[in-house]
């Protein structure tokens, strides 16, 4: 039974991705082995036909020009020129050092706010909403275990107007995150949560909320996590959800 | 689109990225299965990627967080999102037992046999996403399981168990065409989730 333990790691190191130790010995019996080594071989055939196959699709000229086009860098400017640029730069800088960082964390905050909406609409706008469809609480929190890197509570709506519909995964600038989605009288309310430490701009919790957003938001940082309450309903309603997050988490 | 105005970071950002564009372009189109949208994901990969730069810590692996942005935006694409509400709720979670052993005449060496590379290609393209991805990043991008665990954002554990399935899951794809000369039927993936 020697060679079904080797091949229940032949992939593992036909992958290289053995331990060395590991791996010498692996070889070795390979060598020896009629078995392994057909099987070995037949899967190095298929890694190879894969690379060969894989390597299917190329970009159009005309895409390629595109990009080129649009990543090559702006003429350098000659070296007296750019000490001039550089002069005017600088006092440009100091003016404006001051009111950068609120216009940077600014701007970065209405984006993380617009994605927050685009994500609730999208979801909305979708014929299945949710990925773990359960009113269930301690359905719907499991679910999330593996998928995101953090753990979060999930209310006891008993006595609320709040249903749980479920939840499914989320992704906010390259962040994973949960999005659970409640009912509220046939208005669908999301709740979003992300590690505070992994969002690309700082949040306050009383950060103003942009003027264009059409939705009611609440967001608060807590236990390290940043939660986003947002839906069609008033805010006092919103703020009864969040309520029952943060006493939950 | 204008990328060239960015930031003074560009230079670096630029003998990066761009030695990677024809092999984000082949898993962008391998993803969408799409010309117009893999050039669109490709595009907007590289828009994040460049805002998102100064966030990036060099001497990290860019090509793993480069990938890893390109998938995240095929994700949360219309298309990204239609198959990711597809997903099996544990499709990979549970413990893979040891893969079956293999038969000498096995599908891959007949259809090897046979030269038979666009039926490869299309079992690839037949597969369900989270094992075609999971599979090309492996054998054509030649990632570790390092950088496949950050390029997906998932355990290596999830994935060394999604990556055998995912095997496994083509030779099954594959088996018909051992069995049978003619008749270029693949068939159907039974999920196309993430």
């Amino acid at each position: 039974m020697v060679c079904e333990s080797w091949k229940a790691q032949l992939d593992t190191y036909l992958d290289g991705e053995g331990p060395q130790e590991e791996m010498r010995i692996f070889d070795a019996h390979v060598r020896n082995c009629p078995s392994c080594s057909a099987d070995a071989l037949s899967r190095v055939q298929l890694k190879r036909a894969i690379q060969v196959a894989g390597k299917r699709f190329t970009p159009s000229a005309e895409f390629r020009k595109r990009m080129q086009q649009n990543m090559a860098p702006k003429p350098r400017r000659s070296f007296r020129m750019g000490w001039i640029l550089a002069a005017a730069a600088a006092v440009v800088l100091v003016a404006g050092s001051l009111t950068s960082t609120y216009i940077g964390n600014r701007f970065g905050r209405d984006q993380v706010f617009s994605e927050i909406a685009d994500l609730h609409v999208a979801t909305l706008a979708s014929s299945s909403p949710v990925d773990v469809i359960s009113t269930d609480r301690h359905t719907v929190k499991p679910w999330f275990q593996g998928k995101i890197p953090f753990a979060f509570n999930l209310p006891e709506l008993q006595n609320s107007e709040f249903s749980l519909l479920g939840g499914r995964m989320t992704y906010l600038e390259q962040t994973p995150g949960a999005h659970l989605v409640y009912d509220e009288r046939k208005h669908h309310i999301s709740v979003f949560v992300f590690q505070e430490r992994s969002l690309p701009a700082r949040l306050s919790d009383n950060a103003p909320l942009p003027g264009t957003l059409s939705f009611n938001m609440e967001t608060w940082s807590q236990g390290g996590l940043r939660y986003f309450v947002i839906g069609d309903v008033s805010a006092a309603d919103i703020d009864s959800l969040a309520k029952l997050f943060r006493t939950a988490s | 689109m204008d990328l060239s105005g960015a930031n003074l970071q560009f230079d670096s950002f630029e003998e990066l990225a761009i030695p990677l564009f024809d092999q984000l372009y082949n898993f962008a189109h391998w993803l969408t299965q799409n010309r117009d949208e893999a050039e669109d994901l490709v595009q907007e990969t590289y828009v994040k990627a460049l805002k998102g730069f100064s966030s990036f810590q060099l001497g990290t692996n860019f090509r793993a967080w480069i990938y890893r942005i390109l998938r995240n935006t095929f994700l949360t694409s219309r298309k990204g999102l239609k198959v990711a509400m597809t997903v099996p709720l544990d499709f990979d979670e549970e413990e893979e037992g040891p893969d079956p052993a293999i038969e000498h005449d096995t599908p891959e060496t007949l259809l090897l046999e046979r030269s038979s590379h666009e039926l490869l290609q299309k079992a690839i393209d037949e597969l369900p996403v989270h094992f075609r991805e999971i599979l090309l990043l492996c054998e054509v991008e030649e990632m570790s399981y390092q950088e496949i665990s950050e390029t997906l954002a998932v355990p290596i554990g999830t994935v060394m168990s999604r990556l055998s399935r995912a095997r496994q899951t083509l030779r099954n794809q594959l088996r018909p065409y051992s069995q049978q000369d003619a008749g270029p039927r693949v068939p159907r993936g039974t999920t196309h989730g993430l």
